[in-house]
């Protein structure tokens, strides 16, 4: 008996799998618009092109100069688990401004193309002040430039500074100077090099030292026109005894070439501050055969470094064709406690490799991670993980929980966490777990009336609900329907 | 026996124990009493050393040495026993091993000789018949998989194997049903002799039915606040303890 | 000249020695051996699978020690299934599992010139274990390359014990390789035991094929040591088969003990197991790496992996990575690590009772990767290894009189 209903669930499994391999992707219109974008290639001139367009000081100029030098000394590295394809530096432009058209001669936009206003609405951001999300400032990024910041002003009087991080380099250079590159050095790794040499826009957040961030901070990225890499550079610096939730979302047009974009976020977290860091990452995954979709090579690092605070990075990542992230925390000072909780979500033939680092040198430091995979279709979903107890780190404590959920037989899903510890009193516990959806649990919902399309919408939702449950409210709503969409072809 | 002068104690950072003075002499039984965190499981765990716990203020002496300068082991060769109010267990180690190791680290200390693997299984037999514990409890881990009441009762057995010159009897009617409570308690009673001293500690009137104290006190937010004869143990049991807070 | 050139050019100089002494199999193998570790070199702390080793370093300098022919102090077995150079069942099993794409393997390919043989025949039940014990005696620096095939044909049962040991003062190096081959149906126990000295570096080399219905339960257990690596692959090619690796390790001093295991599931319907204890005191090094592998279509896959160990000292350093890389859906796989410190609250528990702080952590210990030994289903030889583990733990075990550090 048992096995006929097994199989028949089964065989509805393989018409989902069909069904959600047509899925379309919502985001994928492209927005008409005059887009200067300059010379495809990458040499030193495009380096201080960039730099030059972008109005920059000397030492930033140079700053990119020596990352580009050391970029053209690395290989492109052969990390994770992931079939990364050839990039070609050369075939991609490296700075595309949609706003050209309506710059002023100092560089910012007059007016707003209506273009773009209608390009942001349609993604659900609008950019007018007085339709601006209520609680919620918005930086929105186009391509290479940021083409608008909400609530800028309400945010000043409390001295809070949240602008695009061009903008920052013009108003308050010395803060930007004093931090950049000082989590990610540009040696850190190659697409580090390559984001400090070509750095396009992205946010820049000052919290002053015993300020609680009145409203949610949230960057929204967009990837528009065609062969163009984007190079987000985000910087967070929360002083002592202060507190910011920021928000990160993203999307893509559909393209049958692969996009690039090569972010860097650096957090910076002082005594006893908090900084809370979500992310809903929906870039174009490519289409049902593995076409196109964004390329998304991200250095997410926050330092805590001071005595009691804390980082928490969320995400929930469902879009890109090839997803290699590790947000991570150094814990430098004592009694910091950091966390992360993630979703990652592949279907056809998307490729994640994501997860954490987090490196205890502070005594009494805590770490938390979370991490639930699901992948479907012929997608590969890698869960990569460092835990590293340094010998001066007495007392620190980790907790590691990674599952993944596999949904069809020709996908694959890999747990490969590391656990370095040289300290006789800190405590470490993995635990993993990897298993198909249950068909109990779908023939029960079944047995109920509902449909197993839906029911594999609930078991995952709830399967990510520890993650999801960590996500601001709205976000929270909008990445359970990331889910639900996501999987609606895949299985749910 | 036992004299504590105005003992203060922290556990993670707060004070529990506020300036306690308690005196045993030989052969008296205690009975301390008091509501759930007035300090009564901070005492008992002051006295054994345990590490978790920081004596800010106070003396304890132990037969006129110096209880606080000792390690929880010196302690423990000196003559104190505590019966903890949960035993935790302790997978892989053998009941054997580990009586066989308290015993002999308990002679080494007291300069006698060490028992002989055929001796100390004799005294495992009989203790174990003395004290009606399951011989099959005795042969596993230690606590590892026991109930509530055979962990009690386990104690006990600890208890006869060591023999004590002052025991602490740590909630150890909590969670025994009325037959367990009467078993545990009657066995230490065999046990006890003429200079034996304890602490009971415990909510409850009705492990002091079994095991009669001497004296009764109330501990009260960190401090002793009131000494009386057995009778006010019925007093309390009546009126619970908020007329002695007034 | 490079480290890889000088374990050429002494590949060069002894090839027409080694060629003499050994089966015809063994020598057509060599010259393409030796190519593959040329093409391969050492492996560094960059190629994955030994990062928390410096096999370099282990390998430098002494290409000129003593390589001496064993003398194999082998009687002829009672049970008549141990041999050496069964010509007739290398050709049949010799380097077939075995893979040169690892340059340890290829340069022990390139080196061995015997192998002992252990032959179990169709539905042969050995009803006594073998222990094979490999003393290390010389009184000159030595490096040797060792060569181990055992076939267990469908239905056999055997419980096998090699047993690694020395009683010299000497620097030691050596290479070992032991391909196994579980037939069908086919049982085997397999223990491997090393007690030997800080002194002494060992590379062993274990590649399983297991047949349907096969059960192999493989038990690995370091009580003394001075660099170890073990890598030990099961490939389950047979459905319903079974696979169980436990290990243990006791490291202190600046013993490193670097286990890497690999379970490929290459056929649905089978099960594996593993479980590995450390406890690594004073400045000791203790690496675990344990993958699991479902090949796609390996459905009803069921697996699961513990890693638990304690670090002791805080110099010492462990360093542990389960890993599931799983390709079929129909699959329950989990594993779990820690790394911790003894339970303070047994601590206190014990000391309670009288028991010495340092005795009290001693039975912790003891305990601890006691739970490994359990497992052991061979009654004598686990009481034994208990106390062997208590010893160890007491000190009694030391190697360390002949050791080049404490000299």
């Amino acid at each position: 008996m048992k096995g006929e209903d097994i199989s028949s669930v089964k065989n509805v499994d393989n018409e989902y799998v069909k069904q959600v391999a047509n899925e379309q992707y919502k985001y994928g219109f492209t927005t008409d618009i005059h887009t200067e974008i300059i010379e495809k290639g990458l040499n030193e001139d495009v380096v201080r092109l960039i730099s030059q367009k972008k109005g920059e000081p000397e030492w930033l100029l140079d700053f990119r100069l020596n990352a580009f030098r050391h970029w053209t000394s690395m290989v492109q590295p052969k990390w994770g688990h992931l079939i990364l394809p050839e990039i070609d530096y050369q075939a991609i432009s490296y700075y595309a401004d949609p706003t050209s058209k309506s710059k002023s001669d100092d560089g910012k936009p007059k007016e707003i193309d209506p273009e773009l206003i209608k390009t942001f609405d349609k993604l659900g951001i609008p950019l007018e002040e007085r339709m601006a999300l209520s609680g919620t400032a918005v930086d929105a990024v186009m391509d290479s430039v940021s083409v608008k910041t909400t609530h800028t002003k309400a945010l000043e009087e409390k001295g809070i500074i949240f602008c695009s991080i061009s903008e920052a380099v013009k108003k308050y250079p010395e803060l930007v100077r004093q931090y950049l590159g000082s989590v990610v050095p540009y040696r850190d790794n190659y697409f580090a090099a390559l984001n400090s040499a070509v750095f396009s826009d992205g946010s820049f957040v000052y919290i002053p030292k015993n300020t609680r961030c009145p409203m949610e901070l949230s960057t929204y990225f967009r990837i528009n026109a065609r062969n163009i890499g984007q190079f987000e550079r985000t910087l967070i610096v929360c002083d002592d005894n202060s507190y910011v939730s920021y928000l990160e979302g993203c999307t893509a047009p559909m393209r049958d070439e692969n996009q690039l974009h090569a972010a860097i976020v650096e957090i910076v977290v002082m005594e006893n501050a908090e900084v809370k860091y979500s992310t809903v990452q929906n870039w174009y995954p490519g289409d049902a055969e593995g076409k196109g979709g964004v390329l998304n090579l991200v250095t997410k690092r926050g330092h805590l470094r001071g005595n009691n605070s804390k980082l928490s990075w969320t995400q929930v990542e469902t879009g890109s064709a090839i997803t290699w992230k590790y947000p991570s925390c150094v814990l430098s000072g004592d009694n910091s406690q950091a966390e992360f909780y993630s979703v990652a979500v592949t279907n056809n033939y998307q490729q994640a490799d994501t997860g954490t680092k987090m490196i205890h040198i502070g005594k009494n430091t805590k770490s938390t991670i979370i991490s639930k995979g699901i992948s479907a279709g012929r997608s590969q979903n890698s869960y990569r993980g460092l835990v590293k107890i340094g010998s001066k780190a007495d007392g620190a404590r980790n907790y590691s929980s990674c599952d993944s959920l596999l949904l069809g037989s020709h996908c694959g899903a890999h747990t490969f966490p590391y656990i370095d510890c040289h300290n006789n009193s800190a405590v470490v516990e993995h635990e993993a777990t990897t298993s198909k959806i249950s068909e109990d649990q779908l023939f029960y919902c079944n047995q109920r009336g509902i449909p197993t399309e839906e029911a594999v919408g609930l078991i995952v939702n709830g399967y990510a609900k520890d993650v999801i449950n960590k996500l601001p409210m709205e976000f929270a709503v909008e990445a359970q329907k990331l889910l639900s969409v996501s999987l609606e072809g895949t299985v749910g | 026996m036992l004299e504590i002068k105005n003992l203060h104690a922290k556990v993670d950072g707060k004070e529990i124990l506020k300036g306690v003075d308690l005196t045993i002499h030989d052969g008296e039984i205690h009975a301390l009493m008091g509501t759930n965190g007035a300090g009564k499981s901070t005492l008992s765990n002051v006295i054994v050393g345990n590490p978790k716990y920081e004596v800010t203020q106070g003396t304890i002496t132990f037969n006129g040495k110096d209880l606080l300068a000792m390690s929880p082991e010196e302690r423990s060769h000196e003559g104190v026993f505590m019966s903890f109010q949960m035993p935790v267990e302790i997978p892989g180690v053998s009941m054997t091993n580990f009586m066989r190791a308290a015993v002999n680290a308990r002679r080494e200390a007291l300069g006698q000789e060490l028992l002989k693997a055929t001796d100390f299984l004799k005294l495992m037999h009989d203790t174990q018949k003395l004290v009606d514990i399951d011989k099959k409890l005795v042969s596993r881990s230690v606590n590892e998989g026991f109930s509530g009441g055979e962990k009690k009762r386990n104690e006990i057995f600890q208890m006869a194997m060591l023999q004590p010159t002052f025991c602490i009897l740590d909630e150890t009617d909590s969670g025994l049903d009325v037959d367990a409570l009467r078993v545990v308690a009657e066995g230490f009673n065999r046990l006890r002799t003429e200079q034996t001293s304890a602490l009971v500690i415990t909510h409850y009137q009705r492990l002091l039915d079994y095991i009669r104290p001497d004296i009764i006190h109330v501990l009260l937010d960190g401090k002793i606040v009131k000494t009386a004869g057995a009778e006010l143990a019925k007093e309390i049991e009546e009126r619970g303890f908020d007329w002695i807070k007034e | 000249m490079s480290l890889e050139q000088s374990y050429i050019n002494l590949y060069q100089a002894k090839r027409e020695s080694l060629r003499a002494s050994s089966p015809e199999v063994m020598n057509t193998l060599r010259d393409e051996a030796i190519r593959m570790f040329a093409n391969k070199g050492f492996p560094t702390r960059k190629v994955e699978d030994y990062r928390y080793i410096d096999v370099p370093q282990a390998f430098e300098g002494k290409d000129g020690y003593t390589m001496p022919l064993p003398t194999l102090p082998l009687n002829a077995s009672k049970q008549g299934v141990i041999s050496l150079n069964d010509e007739a069942l290398l050709n049949r099993y010799y380097a077939k599992v075995a893979d040169n794409e690892d340059a340890i393997t290829a340069l022990n390919t390139a080196f061995s010139h015997e192998c002992i043989c252990i032959h179990v025949g169709k539905h042969q039940q050995l009803d006594r274990p073998i222990e094979l014990t490999d003393t290390f005696t010389s009184d000159e620096d030595q490096m040797e390359h060792k060569r181990i095939l055992i076939v267990l044909e469908e239905g056999a049962s055997a419980r096998i014990m090699l047993r690694y040991a020395a009683n010299n003062k000497m620097h030691i190096i050596t290479t070992q390789v032991v391909e196994v081959f579980v037939g069908d149906n086919a049982y085997l126990e397999m223990y491997e035991l090393e007690e030997t000295h800080t002194s002494c570096t060992r590379f062993n080399q274990v590649y399983m094929q297991v047949g349907r219905y096969a059960n192999v339960k493989h038990n690995n257990i370091t009580l003394f040591n001075g660099l170890t690596r073990n890598t030990i692959k099961a490939f389950l090619k047979g459905e319903y088969s079974e696979v169980s690796l436990n290990g243990c390790v006791m490291a202190n001093k600046s013993q490193v003990v670097d286990n890497n295991t690999l379970i490929r599931h290459e056929v649905p319907n089978c099960t594996s197991h593993e479980l590995y204890k450390y406890v690594v005191d004073e400045q000791a090094v203790g690496a675990f790496a344990g993958k699991v592998y479902v090949a796609e279509g390996a459905q009803n896959t069921v697996s699961d992996e513990v890693n638990q160990n304690i670090c002791a000292s805080n110099d010492a350093r462990m360093y542990t990575q389960p890993m599931l890389e799983i390709y079929a859906d129909d699959v329950k796989c989990s594993h779990g690590s820690t790394v911790g410190k003894l339970d303070e609250i047994a601590l206190f528990y014990m000391r309670q009772r009288g028991i010495p702080l340092a005795e009290a952590r001693m039975l912790l210990m003891q305990a601890f990767v006691g739970q490994v030994v359990d497992e052991i289903p061979i009654a004598p030889l686990r009481d034994r290894l208990h106390i062997m583990i208590e010893q160890r733990l007491k000190g009694e075990l030391d190697k360390c009189v002949g050791c080049a550090r404490c000299k």
